[in-house]
């Protein structure tokens, strides 16, 4: 049966607070026992290091940015958020699986094309690992995490990303509605 | 006493497994929220859905106050907790880049590998898009350097930066989030989109 829950029998989403509520106690349990939140770039940065690494150590080790990750015969994979997130991409699969919604589709406005969805996405995804460098995590590792401690940065970041999302959506406003 | 790993010595397997099982958590949540759907999140911008702000303030109130009760009664070591280093420059510039990504494509990297779980193939598509960018970031760094590392802030908190006491400022973080559930709810009846909403 298409999307039929088989926690809640009921083929909606879970309720927003509630599922908030999840997050926020797998938040503060990555916290009691790492003594850091949550992460998903970190992760990713992981995998654009070890590609250059096994394409040119040599050019990998002298760079300024990649050298970082692999000082002292370091693996980049050989790290705490790659493992956590390759348990997203379980978790969300288990939850897709209960609920019913495990399907190969690209999801799209009615009013642009498939293809342009597509641009549109890579495009997204290289504007956000760009800025997540620069701005030394994303949504989850410096917002959600950032605020949970109460630090500065988890709260400009946060201002930054929602605002500016906020002030360019009147733009974008076909690829959504 | 927390936080457990970094005062125990603790295998790396199991550093590891722990990891993946808080990863399996953190990704069930957000699926089952909604966020492995790109135009769901989107939503959040346009009023019809706003699930993203219910979502992440719900999480980040439950954070705060658990971490803030955590302290309190002496279960954790705050001195060891990371409190994120604020470059002043680098997170302003780096999050309006990443707020222009989230609108064009539709995800942030955590929700895009649980989409892309669950066969999303737009956040396939954006997952490939965020190894291109860190790439280019990578290869440009040298360009950016300068950006990167001005106006070093420490680790400081929002609450020292007001002046004002911890406990205040959960408070504040607590009446700020409860006005936005509130304006929340209110924009979803406001800009309701029956035909957006049925479709995801």
């Amino acid at each position: 049966m298409e999307n039929h829950n088989y926690i809640t029998h009921k083929t909606k989403y879970m309720n927003p607070y509630i599922a908030g509520l999840i997050l926020g106690f797998v938040l503060l349990g990555a916290f009691y026992l790492t003594g850091r939140g949550l992460g998903a770039s970190g992760a990713m940065k992981s995998v654009v290091v070890t590609s250059v690494e096994t394409v040119s150590h040599e050019k990998a080790e002298n760079s300024a940015f990649y050298s970082k990750y692999i000082a002292d015969g370091k693996n980049p994979m050989s790290s705490w958020l790659v493992f956590q997130v390759l348990g997203v991409l379980v978790g969300g699969f288990l939850s897709g699986a209960l609920s019913g919604r495990l399907k190969l589709t690209n999801e799209h406005s009615p009013n642009i094309t498939s293809h342009k969805r597509i641009v549109m996405a890579v495009l997204g995804g290289m504007l956000f690992g760009f800025g997540s460098q620069l701005g030394r995590g994303c949504t989850s590792g410096a917002a959600l995490s950032g605020m949970a401690t109460l630090s500065l940065a988890g709260f400009v970041t946060m201002v930054a990303i929602f605002g500016t999302a906020f002030l360019f959506a009147y733009f974008f406003r076909k690829n959504w509605i | 006493m927390g936080p457990i790993i970094p005062i125990n010595e603790i295998s790396q397997e199991l550093n590891f497994l722990i990891a993946f099982v808080i990863g399996i958590g953190f990704g069930f949540a957000l699926e089952q929220a909604g966020f492995s759907s790109s135009r769901k999140l989107a939503g959040m911008f346009y009023g019809y859905d706003t699930t993203v702000l219910k979502v992440f303030f719900t999480a980040a109130l439950v954070g705060l106050i658990g971490l803030g009760l955590l302290n309190h009664f002496e279960m954790i070591d705050m001195s060891i907790v990371y409190i994120n280093e604020y470059y002043m420059n680098s997170a302003i510039i780096g999050g309006v880049i990443m707020g222009i990504g989230f609108i064009v494509g539709g995800f942030c990297p955590g929700t895009s590998v649980c989409a892309a779980a669950i066969g999303k193939i737009d956040a396939m598509a954006y997952l490939g898009g965020s190894l291109i960018g860190i790439f280019i970031f990578g290869e440009t760094y040298p360009l950016w350097k300068d950006l990167y590392i001005k106006n070093y802030l420490g680790d400081i908190k929002l609450s020292t930066a007001l002046g004002l006491s911890d406990g205040l400022m959960v408070f504040l973080v607590i009446i700020a989030a409860v006005v936005m559930f509130w304006v929340g709810e209110w924009a979803e009846k406001k800009f309701n989109r029956p035909d957006i909403t049925k479709e995801i």
